[in-house]
Parts: C-alpha cells; sequence; structure tokens
C-alpha cells in the first residue's frame, strides 16, 4: 500500500525567490449586508453598534501605534477620529432606538456623511473610500465577523487574497506575513512589487489559492511558483531551515557586481526615499531614486527647498557614488491631487511621465533646481532621468532643461516601444537609457499591469520584450554610453545573466534582490551570458526562454 | 454668548491633518463649541465628520461660537489654532 497522497500542490508564477511556510489567513472579505432583522432591545441593540464603532476607533489607534511612518500614522489617526464622531454615535443611536438592527444603522449614519462628502467634491469626495472602509469594518463586527483587510492575529501566517491593492500593503506587517499568495496579479502587480521589496517569497496567478480554507498550512516556493498544501510541521522546519543557508549562502557574496570573467556590471538599488538605502547596502549606487513618494497626498506642489532637503538626504547618503534620480512620474496608476488632471479614458496613454511638463512646464523647471541644489551640497555623482518619453525631441528637450539647471548627466526612460526602436537616435541626445521593464512590457504587449488574466504576456521573459531590450543594448554598445534596467526583470537572478549578454551595463532592483542577482553574474562568463541571450531571443515564448536559459 | 471670526490658516484648508487637530482641540475643551460657514448651519466643533463637511478652504472664513464659563478663553485658543499655517508646521521628513 502506498501512502495516500496529501492534496496536490497549486501552481502559479512565483515572482519573489525564497521559500516560507504556515497557516494561511486569508484577506478578509467585505460582509454583505444581511437582511434587516427586527429589534428586540434596542438599548442592547444600539450598545451593540456603538460597541463596533469603538473596535474600529481601538483597531485603527492600535495600527497607528504600531507605526512608525509619521505620514500614516497621522492618516490612521484622523480615520479612528472619523469612526468615533459624537454626531455619527448619536445618529448610530437613533436609528437603533427608530428600529433599525445594528449593522443596518451603522450604515445609514455613515450614508449620510458619504452623501454630503459626495456632494462637495473635490477633496472630501476622495475621502469616501475612508468612510466606506470605516463603515465596512463596523458592519463586520456588527455581524461577528473579521474587519476587511489585511489580518494582524499577532502570529507568522501566509497571506492569501484574490489580489493586493496598493492600500492593503499599507496593513501589511511584515513581521507577520511570511509569505504571499494571490489568485490573481502578474509578475509587474503590486503583489509582486510589495513581496520583492520586502524580501517576502510569492506566488501570483495562482489558481485555487483563494480557496484554501483559514489555517491550512502550507509551504511557498517563490522561485518555481509551486504552492504545497497540507505540510507536516517537520517539513516545514526543514524547509524553513534549507532556505536559511541558502540566504546565508547568498548574502556570502560582495562587491561590485562583475561576471566569473570580471566583465562589470553596475548592482545598484531602487529605493523612494532614504529609509529605503538601509535595505540597499550592498548597492553601488542607486540606478532608480523615485521622486513620486515626496508628492502623494499633496494639495500643492512640495516646495523648491523641501524638495531640496529630501533629495540632500538621499544624496549625502552616497557620496563619491551614482544616483539615478527620476523626475516626477505622475498621471495613470499615480494621479497627485494638485495637478487637478482630468479624466482621461485610458490613463496609462495619457497626459503622464514627462508629458505632464506641456502644460506644466514650471514642475519640471522647479524639480531641477531642486535636485541641482541638493547635489551642489553633497558628493554624490547625481544623473537625471525623466519618464515616458517617446521621441529624440522630447529626449532633447529634457536634456537642455537638465543642462540648464546646471546637471551635468541626462538620460531617459525607456518604457514606450518607440524609444527603444530609436535608442541610437536617444542616445545622440542623452547620455544614459533606463528601461523600465514593468511599463515596457505592458506597452508592447497592449496588456495592463494590473491585469492577472494577462499575466503571462506580462512576463519579462517574452522574447518580444528581450528583443526590444536587445534594440536598446546594442544601440548602448554603439555608442559607448550606459544603458541599463531598473525595472522589476533585474531582480530575477536567472534574467540578470541574459539581460548583461544582451548588453546591459547595469541593473537596478529593490535591495534586497541585489544578492542573489550578484551570486548569478558571478558564476557566468560574459561570453556566457552572450549565449544564454541568443537562446533566450531564439526561444518561441517565455516559458521556453526561462527553461532554454535554467 | 462668546464668538470669534477667524480666516483658516491652513494651506490645505480645515482637512487632514488641520481638521484632526482642531477637532481634537475642540474635543478636550471645557464648553461645547460650534462651528459654522457663512449662513450655513452651525455643526459641532468636535465632530470630525460635521468640521471636514463645512469644506472650509485656505482664507475661508469660520464663525466659532461657545456658551458658559472658560468659553472666552476655549474660543481665543481654537481661533488662533484656525489661524494658523498647521500645514507649514508638517516636519518634512516624508
Amino acid at each position: 500500500m502506498s501512502e495516500p497522497a496529501g492534496p496536490a500542490p497549486l501552481h502559479g508564477i512565483g515572482v519573489s525567490p525564497g521559500l516560507a511556510g504556515g497557516p494561511v489567513l486569508r484577506v478578509a472579505p467585505v460582509p454583505p449586508l444581511p437582511a434587516p432583522v427586527p429589534v428586540t432591545d434596542p438599548d442592547a441593540e444600539a450598545d451593540r453598534a456603538v460597541a463596533a464603532l469603538r473596535e474600529v476607533v481601538a483597531e485603527l489607534t492600535r495600527r497607528a501605534d504600531r507605526s512608525g511612518e509619521k505620514t500614516l500614522v497621522d492618516v490612521l489617526r484622523a480615520q479612528a477620529m472619523m469612526a468615533d464622531d459624537p454626531v455619527l454615535l448619536d445618529a448610530v443611536r437613533e436609528h437603533v432606538l427608530a428600529g433599525t438592527d445594528a449593522p443596518h444603522a451603522v450604515d445609514a449614519a455613515f450614508a449620510t456623511h458619504r452623501a454630503a462628502f459626495e456632494a462637495a467634491g473635490g477633496y472630501l469626495a476622495e475621502r469616501v473610500a475612508d468612510l466606506d472602509d470605516l463603515r465596512d469594518r463596523a458592519v463586520a463586527v456588527c455581524l461577528g465577523r473579521p474587519m476587511p483587510g489585511v489580518p494582524s492575529p499577532g502570529h507568522r501566517y501566509v497571506l492569501t487574497a484574490w489580489d493586493l491593492a496598493p492600500a492593503d500593503t499599507v496593513d501589511l506587517d511584515p513581521e507577520q506575513v511570511v509569505a504571499l499568495v494571490t489568485e490573481s496579479g502578474g509578475p509587474t502587480s503590486h503583489t509582486a512589487i510589495l513581496a520583492r521589496a520586502l524580501g517576502l517569497p510569492a506566488v501570483v496567478a495562482c489558481s485555487g489559492a483563494r480557496d484554501l480554507v483559514d489555517g491550512t498550512v502550507v509551504l511557498v516556493d517563490g522561485t518555481t511558483g509551486a504552492v504545497r498544501v497540507d505540510v507536516d510541521p517537520d517539513e516545514l522546519a526543514a524547509a524553513e531551515t534549507a532556505e536559511r543557508e541558502r540566504r546565508t549562502a547568498v548574502a556570502a557574496t560582495s562587491g561590485p557586481g562583475r561576471t566569473a570573467d570580471g566583465h562589470p556590471v553596475a548592482l545598484l538599488a531602487n529605493i523612494g526615499a532614504a529609509r529605503d538605502l538601509a535595505a540597499a547596502d550592498g548597492a553601488e549606487g542607486v540606478g532608480l531614486f523615485r521622486t513620486e513618494l515626496l508628492f502623494l497626498d499633496r494639495t500643492r506642489e512640495p516646495e523648491l527647498a523641501e524638495q531640496a532637503e529630501a533629495y540632500r538626504e538621499v544624496f549625502a547618503a552616497l557620496a563619491g557614488r551614482r544616483v539615478v534620480i527620476r523626475t516626477l512620474d505622475a498621471g495613470a496608476d499615480k494621479p497627485l491631487p494638485f495637478l487637478h488632471q482630468t479624466d482621461e479614458p485610458n490613463p496609462a496613454l495619457g497626459v503622464r511621465g514627462l508629458r505632464l511638463v506641456r502644460e506644466r512646464p514650471e514642475l519640471l523647471r522647479t524639480q531641477l533646481a531642486a535636485i541641482a541644489r541638493a547635489a551642489e551640497q553633497t558628493g554624490a555623482d547625481v544623473w537625471v532621468m525623466a519618464p515616458m518619453v517617446a521621441t529624440r525631441a522630447e529626449a532633447a528637450q529634457f536634456a537642455d532643461a537638465v543642462h540648464e539647471a546646471g546637471l551635468p548627466k541626462a538620460g531617459v526612460m525607456v518604457e514606450v516601444p518607440a524609444a527603444a526602436l530609436r535608442a541610437g537616435q536617444l542616445l545622440e541626445v542623452v547620455d544614459f537609457l533606463s528601461i523600465g521593464t514593468n511599463d515596457l512590457s505592458q506597452y508592447t504587449f497592449a496588456a495592463d499591469r494590473q491585469s492577472g488574466v494577462l499575466a503571462e504576456l506580462l512576463d519579462p521573459w517574452q522574447p518580444a520584450l528581450l528583443r526590444l531590450i536587445a534594440e536598446v543594448g546594442t544601440a548602448g554598445r554603439a555608442a559607448g554610453k550606459p544603458v541599463g534596467v531598473c525595472g522589476e526583470a533585474a531582480a530575477d537572478p536567472l534574467l540578470a545573466p541574459v539581460l548583461v549578454g544582451l548588453g546591459m551595463t547595469s541593473l537596478s532592483m529593490s535591495g534586497r534582490s541585489l544578492a542573489p542577482v550578484r551570486a548569478a553574474l558571478a558564476a557566468r562568463t560574459y561570453a556566457d551570458c552572450e549565449r544564454l541571450a541568443r537562446l533566450a531571443l531564439a526561444a518561441d515564448d517565455a516559458e521556453r526562454a526561462r527553461k532554454a536559459v535554467a | 454668548m462668546a464668538t470669534r471670526t477667524v480666516t483658516v490658516g491652513s494651506a490645505s484648508g480645515l482637512h487632514a491633518r488641520p481638521a484632526a487637530l482642531f477637532v481634537a482641540a475642540a474635543g478636550a475643551a471645557p464648553v461645547r463649541v460650534t462651528i459654522r460657514t457663512g449662513e450655513k448651519r452651525a455643526v459641532p466643533a468636535n465632530s470630525m465628520l460635521s468640521v471636514l463637511s463645512l469644506g472650509a478652504k485656505q482664507g475661508t472664513e469660520v464663525v466659532l461660537e461657545a456658551d458658559g464659563e472658560g468659553a472666552e478663553a476655549t474660543l481665543d485658543s481654537l481661533a488662533d489654532l484656525l489661524a494658523r499655517d498647521l500645514d507649514a508646521e508638517e516636519p518634512a521628513d516624508v
């Protein structure tokens, strides 16, 4: 007799390497309002409704206390004050005393304010989502269900979800969550980016993930995309030991990036603020400094002095090293309140990135002046690049603006196929190119970055994407100018040698991905990289390209 | 009844952090304070949702009212808070 086989493992796309396991907990769904029930004891029912709101206030306050991030603490405290509002509590009581049950009374009390916020428009209309979130939380407590969102049980667990929204990631505590598994999502989804930034193993587009019952013990392999179900404790412990050993071995490689035969490849970090530098310890510099963080949630443009201070903080920490700073990349999935952009039917194809400068030239002037001021005060080697550039004329205009600000190095991102196809012409007017593979995939395959259904098209191993990267690599070699990748593709240790073989001179990624990529490059000669690049380019599809190289 | 008319000084208006600071201060006051804009209905100043709904921007004139012992002193400190640019006092660490 053979042992009874456990449940079949689930399979998805591994998007963040590593092995971790534990009991599954789902992102709790928003509970639907059940049919109204008659109220027999109005006083007790009112107390129940008020207690639910108090529980929401307590939860938000706990989160605020736990969070070290000033902005987030302010947001959470303001939300707690909305749920603790005396006018709201009075309205809830009145509704219950008039015969409405607790969940419906909560819903009705919020509905009044929701309508007022919506009617006011502008900033208040944007806060309607906050009210809905508070209502959903209070209704869930009334119904004896967990509050919607990412659980915080106080122990380690594997988080499963349909997909994670940026808002969920705010609640995610990396001390408790050991791995991520989502039913939907692709290699460039928020889930994937978040997982890599936190160094958590993750599997996306994993069919069956949302059917896993809370408490089921799973083992997640973020490298292969396999999720084993009903894993016994011994096996879990053995896997965790093996994972620790693997991480130790990877971390042991250090120094600048180079192939086995000494061909240098600059290994750089992607950051959004000075605090990300801690995780980027082993980087030779910064290949992508995103400046959006400073602008988010602002009702007016941050002033020159404030911008300069934020940039100076980063530059000062990198004295003597390269910092590639990207000018404001707003629009599309990153709208900014102070820009008052009109609704666009296709924001990803609309006025975003450098295109904003057509209408708001002063935005770029101020930002470049702030960068120049910060660069002057520090010893960092500051390079400036623009997002969403399609033509040589746009690149030339940007380079002129950068030089006018007194900054020596100007480059542009290659995110649009038009830019990749004309990389040689772009390099006539700029000093370097940096490929944003996430957007380049989305625009090459006409597939939304957030779409789980289209994940396979967004796979960075797609030969058509590699072909465009090769165009850029060839142009870079011909011009003798640096060309690199700063998208998530650079963080894949298997793909990194291929990118080098395609002509990339730098790879930029989240800090935690540096060590595995450094180790992968050190194991190959430059001739190996070129051979692997040819194999991947010649493959029929992404899956075969990966297999040809592995 | 004590009354103060004051112009909102915060750049973002009576929203977000400035609103939270004002509502918390009003909630801690020893007397019940109301706030209104123009001829609209006065709302309790300790209600975050009502204060937000005023939609007061930088430069909007608001009227504070309160009764009872300590009303004058309470309104003085609340009016002072409203007149300041609380956004500018925000630490620039993000």
